[in-house]
């Protein structure tokens, strides 16, 4: 049956459709474009969406031992340090970064405890407000609390090789792994990191004289992409200016590859991360940059309509 | 000396290493070809590793003439006489019965006595288990004999070389055959400041020794790395090799840190025929796994705190034959003090199966100790209907439910192992055991209650 019947509800001439369409609806894709733009305006949202995609993947894909209360324990210990941290300083409270924090964690600490967890997330929040030099805090947060964790308890570990090395993978973490950091200015780290480190690989490779499959397997690492694209992009641990955040890079991986290939510990990388963070102010002193901030979060206001709804006109 | 001996390399693993378990599940053993080659094409290894002392035990199902055994693996550091040893291949079998995948039975109780599935006593284990020539020295060639000595029927030296051709041309000169592009292989470990262990059998102590097969040779060392090369292994083989290895730590499980580690299916209720045919079975269900990650994978198949097993396949390994396999800090955990059979020993084993070849494996393998201590087997479940009489509302429910199970076993057993559901289906029918349950002649209808006498 017809309910076209109704006299006020949903007969409407053509024009009036047309009129409808053309007017609100320019006006509403409109605005939530602009609303959509300021969403992805700041680099965090998309880092979140990204990161947390990861995690599913890495439980339903990899099947990763992750208990979804963990998962909970370190967003909400991470959320509630910063939480109180403001508080303390006086500051904004803002969600976004020690939301990234926790996931990082999430991703790359694997542990069977939740206190470890938990002390993990602390530990990385904590660090950005005690540890500062010249209003800068020095550890990448995540990097920070994931070390300290696994050197201090035989309980909680890194685990590079939890990825693997399906290449596939590996060119999909590259290519959103690459937006988020352009998004971020920061792009430049994560390429002089990844060029230096490859660099050296291959070097190794050319001088063992081992066939060419061996680098590009250790290259492949879904956790090496992972730090190059989300943890040591960070805007806010790396130098300021471009030419100090290249050579930054470059020390990185070359500490990171004698960790790895001189002392045979698979997390090279991670723990280069943290032993050369305290060069950063140095590199700062050099070259000098501004200081990066965060895109504030602003709603552009609509324009010309000042509500939201659209009256129909009834046949 | 015709030519003979074979380059085995590999890890330490290559040596031979019989295993093969199920019997004829992993048949490993070492196919000589014409002249050429050996296809080793599985191994069993032991690690035992803490902090950065090692001590790797690689057995050998090496079947055939000891003058053509050889072998020669990279090792991280010399190693002198004291650090070799000889044990007995019944040790390295019940560290694999041990830790192999297992079947488990339960038998359904009459669903009209109410306690359903209990289960009867444990663990079938699955059958899955069981069971010179004068070296030269020479110098222009920039190879040193570190070490040369005999342990048990093995004659053992400790190599060091300057650049792969010398020790290319040495090996050759020595008798030993090396695949082509082992050159390549060599030289890149040379550089990386490998030795090389090279062992044959000396036949007057081999015979003195008695006994068909080749001993293990356990190799004790200090060093940071904690890896096992496979690539001299791969130079030389055809298609993908298996290897186990049986790493045993004092904190956790082990895993390969440039490789994944996956977890091996497990469990899984299957149909009963699977009883008689647990070899196939397990075969084909690691190749359809390791198809599914593109013909090779690291595959986790047991991870257990060693003082105990549920079900058990075989018995924990006792002190003295961790010791023998050496672990070496079990005096200093007091294990052994106050005479402590009951006290708990503090070692965690790992089981692990590689299915490798030299493109999917470019890498020799790197592992790492993890804090994990969460137990893990492969374990697969064998489910028997209650097949008494049933007189009862109940036994209808039980019948359509039991029934509803075997479809479902049918279809995971597909899944698993790539056979097909009709061909199951007949094998099922074949081995008489474990059919859909006939509907029970029905006198539980309502009318039937109705009038019971009639």
């Amino acid at each position: 049956m017809n309910d076209n019947s109704h006299p006020s509800r949903t007969y409407r001439r053509p024009s009036d459709l047309a009129n409808f369409t053309w007017g609100s609806v320019r006006q509403r894709a409109g605005r939530a474009l602009s609303y959509g733009l300021s969403l992805t305006h700041d680099p965090r949202h998309y880092q979140i969406g990204v990161l947390f995609s990861l995690i599913l993947l890495g439980v339903f894909q990899f099947s990763f031992q992750l208990p979804w209360w963990h998962v909970a324990a370190v967003l909400g210990s991470a959320l509630g340090t910063q939480f109180f941290a403001d508080k303390i300083t006086g500051r904004r409270f803002d969600p976004r970064s020690p939301l990234i924090s926790a996931l990082s964690l999430t991703i790359l600490l694997r542990t069977g405890s939740i206190w470890l967890s938990i002390a993990a997330a602390i530990l990385a929040i904590a660090s950005k407000y005690l540890i500062r030099v010249r209003g800068k805090h020095i550890f990448n947060p995540a990097n920070f609390g994931l070390v300290i964790v696994a050197l201090l308890f035989s309980g909680a570990w890194i685990s590079p090789g939890q990825w693997g090395t399906a290449p596939i993978f590996a060119i999909f973490l590259a290519g959103m792994g690459g937006v988020v950091t352009g998004k971020a200015k920061r792009w430049d780290v994560s390429l002089a990191f990844i060029g230096c480190y490859a660099a050296l690989i291959f070097g190794r490779a050319f001088w063992l004289g081992d066939p060419l499959a061996i680098p590009i397997h250790q290259l492949q690492n879904g956790a090496l992409l992972i730090f190059t694209f989300f943890m040591i992009s960070d805007p806010k641990t790396t130098p300021n200016a471009r030419m100090g955040r290249v050579l930054y890079a470059a020390l990185v991986a070359s500490i990171g590859f004698t960790i790895q290939f001189a002392f045979y510990n698979s997390a090279g990388i991670i723990l280069a991360l943290i032993l050369t963070a305290p060069t950063v102010p140095l590199f700062d002193f050099v070259f000098k940059g501004q200081k990066y901030h965060w895109p504030t979060l602003s709603f552009p206001k609509p324009k010309g309509v000042s509500h939201d709804i659209i009256q129909i006109p009834a046949e | 000396m015709t030519l003979s001996k074979f380059l085995l390399s590999s890890t330490l693993i290559a040596a031979s290493f019989s295993l093969a378990p199920s019997a004829s599940a992993f048949c490993g053993f070492y196919v000589a070809k014409a002249d050429t080659d050996l296809f080793n094409q599985s191994s069993k290894v032991a690690l035992v590793r803490d902090g950065d002392r090692t001590v790797i035990t690689m057995a050998n199902d090496y079947i055939g003439d000891p003058t053509e055994f050889a072998m020669v693996i990279p090792v991280p550091t010399v190693i002198k006489k004291e650090q070799v040893h000889v044990s007995e291949t019944a040790l390295l079998d019940h560290l694999d019965a041990y830790t192999a995948p297992r079947l488990v039975e339960y038998f359904d109780s009459n669903p009209c006595m109410r306690h359903r599935y209990e289960m009867m006593d444990g663990a079938l284990s699955t059958e899955v288990a069981q069971k010179s020539s004068e070296f030269r020295r020479d110098r222009n060639l920039g190879v040193t004999i570190e070490e040369s000595f005999s342990v048990g029927e093995y004659d053992i030296l400790i190599l060091s070389a300057e650049e792969s051709d010398g020790l290319q041309t040495w090996l050759t000169e020595n008798g030993y055959k090396l695949p082509n592009g082992a050159a390549r292989t060599l030289g890149s470990y040379i550089k990386q400041d490998m030795k090389f262990f090279v062992a044959k059998v000396n036949l007057e102590r081999k015979a003195s020794a008695g006994g068909d097969m080749l001993r293990p040779i356990s190799v004790a060392y200090e060093s940071p790395k904690f890896m096992l090369p496979i690539r001299l292994g791969t130079v030389n083989a055809n298609g993908t090799q298996d290897l186990f290895v049986y790493a045993l730590t004092r904190n956790g499980k082990v895993e390969t840190t440039n490789y994944r580690t996956h977890k091996i299916p497990s469990g899984e209720e299957l149909p009963i025929f699977v009883k008689d045919d647990f070899g196939d079975f397990y075969k084909d269900m690691y190749k359809t796994s390791a198809e599914r990650e593109g013909g090779h994978g690291v595959f986790m198949e047991y991870a257990w705190d060693m003082n105990w097993c549920d079900p058990c396949a075989a018995d924990p390994l006792s002190n003295e034959q961790l010791q023998e396999l050496g672990v070496f800090w079990l005096d200093d955990d007091g294990v052994n003090q106050r005479g402590g059979k009951s006290m708990a020993k503090n070692v965690f084993v790992t089981r692990l199966h590689v299915r490798y070849d030299a493109k999917s494996f470019p890498e020799d393998l790197k592992f790492k100790t993890t804090g994990d201590t969460s137990n893990f087997q492969g374990r697969y479940i064998l489910r028997h209907a209650y097949d008494g009489e049933m007189e009862c509302d109940a036994a209808k429910d039980y019948v359509t439910q039991v029934n509803k199970r075997k479809d479902k076993e049918i279809k995971t057993l597909a899944n698993l192992t790539g056979w097909s559901t009709g061909d199951i289906r007949d094998r099922i029918k074949q081995s008489g055991k474990g059919g859909y349950l006939d509907k029970p002649q029905s006198n539980s209808t309502w009318w039937n209650k109705l009038w019971p006498g009639d």
